[in-house]
């Protein structure tokens, strides 16, 4: 247990105003330097006199010459308020972390207090930039649902950043309320028949019992369940369609070049955009080459980053949907990109650049399927792994899919035979698409409300659209073009079990189960 | 795997996923959707005869409101039957709304995903009695709004809402 999760009032990083305001004091630093420069040589070879008229009507000159100490007196004076504000506000800056909640104080003049619950975490990101990392310090954020509801703890030094994530994570899983209350009991007498919730819960235990303050997560890394080569991401990324836009550009350019033989001006303007190609596939390798999703006793963390690096861990039960799509031109690496829906929005970026909820930029399908398993605990077994690799795949006779009627071609040209959606105990996973292939899985446990509709097209030719909602997010659960009474069918089944999966779910405090 | 409705001679093509004691909203609740329907056909078929006034190139543009009023005495004739169609059935552990009769929608939320219940009314809605009912749960998309309901039902239903929520609470 670290220190700073006392639940006493703490500091942040005593360099955090350096670290915040760092890179503008750096460059308004090099301006005075670099304007200075002439003058300080001057200063030092004090050989050749001005031309009269030239150096006097310089103000900075004058300045030098009659006003040098007010000048000098002010600029000190300047410096000391700036560094008294910034202290003051380093000072006034305190957070400190409970049992239940945390709370954090800040601002001088317009003061800001936040109180956040610790069983309402969705996520907590370690993120430590460049400048940040030269001096060994993390920013700590923990999410919760709705925008702009995170609390953001900037900067901490880099061992207590992981301390207290470690910590926080603990007492949101509610093992500490869990011990509590069977302080009198053995431990023997805790056991669950779950073997894998037990080795957890019994690594846990030792933690709290020993309460070892040089824990750190980095001593026993997770393994990472997907590597990346730099091969598939420069690959992917030159075979997604924008791209192809790009080369089609780029054909068009020269073709007009044969043809007008006007061609240099026009290549010349090619060259910016080649640029922006270059820095963007090089940023993309930057940030991803080092991708790594892994399970820890506390969900999913994910960690990116080469330079500026990101961790973000997402507890278990927080992943509201999953979608795993396919760009046109990766099918034949058989590559897919995996986006999920989450509750809160992190500041944080994910890897590549895009948004925290592409949890894997690209992967294989074997990679898919691991990461899938990560997410969603409990769903990928022996036997549903044959129905997702089918839900993948094109539509097969008995792949347990129940897909559209024939008649559903009309609205579904190419996709009608893959459009499907199969019914799973914890999971209701939807397949669309014959061209862009995608398969939705929408954990039943999170599944906010369940919506049928019909058009009057749809009504002439029987047909109906069932929609899942989950909370806001790239994952849009809908499926349409199914025949009347499928539509029915999943539409009641996916309610019922909707309550069935509020009734058992657990993972609102998942170590307490 | 095709489905095997389609096999059956009798294949309902309306959608009707539940059947049940569907309540229904209050007769009264037809004069607020006329008038609004009312005011909101006026305003676009005044809109729509702006080019006609503006450009002023000939009968032709005079059609364009001739249309946008057909629809509109359309959808005012229409709007009994559409209130009609609004219904809400409460059952052991979810709430089932529907409305719509060209373009049919069902909803089911579960008690235990509802955030919070509103109660508004608008001023022509205050005048009959009634109140407007909204269901808002962490999917944006859930949009159940029960319109014309009489105040004291609205608010027993709230309450009844917000006391079913609070036994079945989950997290998100």
């Amino acid at each position: 247990m670290t220190e700073l999760a006392d639940g006493r009032w703490h500091r942040l990083h005593p360099a955090t105003p350096l670290l915040k305001g760092g890179i503008a004091l750096l460059a308004i630093l090099g301006i005075i330097v670099s304007n200075l420069r002439e003058r300080l040589i001057e200063w030092i070879f004090p050989a050749v006199d001005c031309p009269p008229g030239v150096c006097d009507e310089d103000p900075f000159t004058l300045i030098l010459d009659r006003y040098l100490l007010p000048t000098l007196l002010g600029i000190l004076v300047l410096l000391v308020v700036i560094l008294g504000l910034f202290w003051m506000s380093w000072r006034m800056h305190t957070f400190r972390v409970t049992e239940e909640i945390v709370e954090v104080r800040a601002g001088v003049l317009f003061r800001s207090h936040r109180r956040s619950r610790l069983d309402r975490v969705q996520g907590i990101n370690v993120s430590r930039p460049l400048f940040a990392r030269l001096f060994g310090a993390a920013r700590l954020e923990i999410s919760a649902a709705g925008s702009d509801a995170n609390v953001q703890l900037a900067y901490l030094s880099s061992a207590n950043a992981d301390g207290l994530r470690a910590e926080i994570l603990r007492r949101a899983s509610g093992i500490r309320a869990r011990e509590a209350a069977q302080s009198g009991e053995g431990v023997i007498a805790s056991v669950a028949p779950d073997a894998r919730a037990n080795l957890a819960d019994v690594a846990r235990q030792r933690i709290a019992e020993f309460s070892a303050p040089e824990l750190d997560p980095a001593l026993a890394p997770p393994q990472s369940v997907v590597t990346m080569h730099a091969g598939r991401l420069v690959g992917s990324t030159l075979l997604s369609v924008g791209m192809l836009w790009f080369l089609v550009a780029i054909a068009g350019v020269a073709v007009a070049m044969a043809l007008t033989g006007a061609g240099v001006f026009l290549f010349l303007g090619l060259i910016p955009m080649i640029f922006g190609l270059g820095s963007f596939l090089v940023n993309r390798i930057v940030k991803s080459l080092r991708f790594s999703i892994a399970a820890t006793a506390d969900g999913v963390r994910v960690g990116y980053g080469l330079l500026s690096t990101s961790n973000e861990t997402i507890p278990p039960g927080r992943i509201h949907a999953v979608e795993i799509t396919q760009e046109l031109l990766w099918r034949p690496f058989d590559w897919w990109t995996v986006r999920v829906n989450l509750a809160s929005h992190s500041t944080a970026k994910g890897a590549a650049g895009q948004r925290n909820t592409t949890i894997l930029p690209v992967g294989s399908r074997e990679e898919v399927l691991r990461v899938l398993e990560l997410v969603l605990p409990g769903l990928v077994t022996d036997e549903t792994r044959l129905l997702i690799e089918g839900g993948l795949a094109p539509a097969r006779i008995d792949d347990g899919f129940t897909t559209s009627p024939r008649r559903g071609a009309v609205l579904r040209w190419f996709s009608w035979r893959r459009n499907g959606f199969l019914l799973h105990p914890d999971a209701v996973v939807l397949r669309r698409g014959a061209v862009w292939r995608s398969l939705t899985v929408v954990p039943t446990a999170r599944t906010q409300s369940v919506a049928a509709h019909q058009g009057p097209l749809e009504r002439m030719l029987r047909l109906a659209q069932v929609r899942l909602h989950t909370v806001t997010g790239p994952v849009t659960a809908r499926i349409g073009a199914l025949d009347v009474a499928d539509a029915s069918t999943l539409f009641r089944e996916a309610a019922a079990a909707g309550v069935t999966a509020i009734r058992a779910d657990r993972s609102h405090r998942w170590g307490s189960s | 795997m095709n489905s095997v409705t389609e096999h059956q001679h009798v294949a309902p093509s309306r959608l009707q996923p539940v059947d049940g004691e569907w309540r229904r909203v209050s007769p009264k609740y037809i004069v607020v959707d006329l008038v609004g329907n009312l005011f909101s056909g006026l305003f676009t078929t005044a809109v729509a005869t702006l080019p006609a006034w503006l450009l002023g190139w000939g009968v032709w543009w005079w059609l364009l409101p001739a249309v946008v009023a057909v629809v509109s005495i359309v959808l005012i004739a229409l709007t009994p039957r559409r209130v009609r169609s609004i219904g809400y059935l409460l059952r052991d552990d979810d709430l089932l709304f529907r409305r719509g009769i060209m373009f049919q929608r069902f909803v089911a939320v579960p008690f235990g995903r509802m955030q919070l219940v509103d109660i508004t009314r608008g001023p022509l809605a205050r005048s009959l009695g009634l109140a407007e009912l909204k269901l808002v749960t962490a999917a944006a998309a859930t949009g159940v709004v029960i319109p014309g309901l009489p105040l004291a039902d609205a608010e027993e239903l709230r309450d009844h809402l917000v006391a079913l929520a609070e036994t079945r609470r989950a997290g998100l």
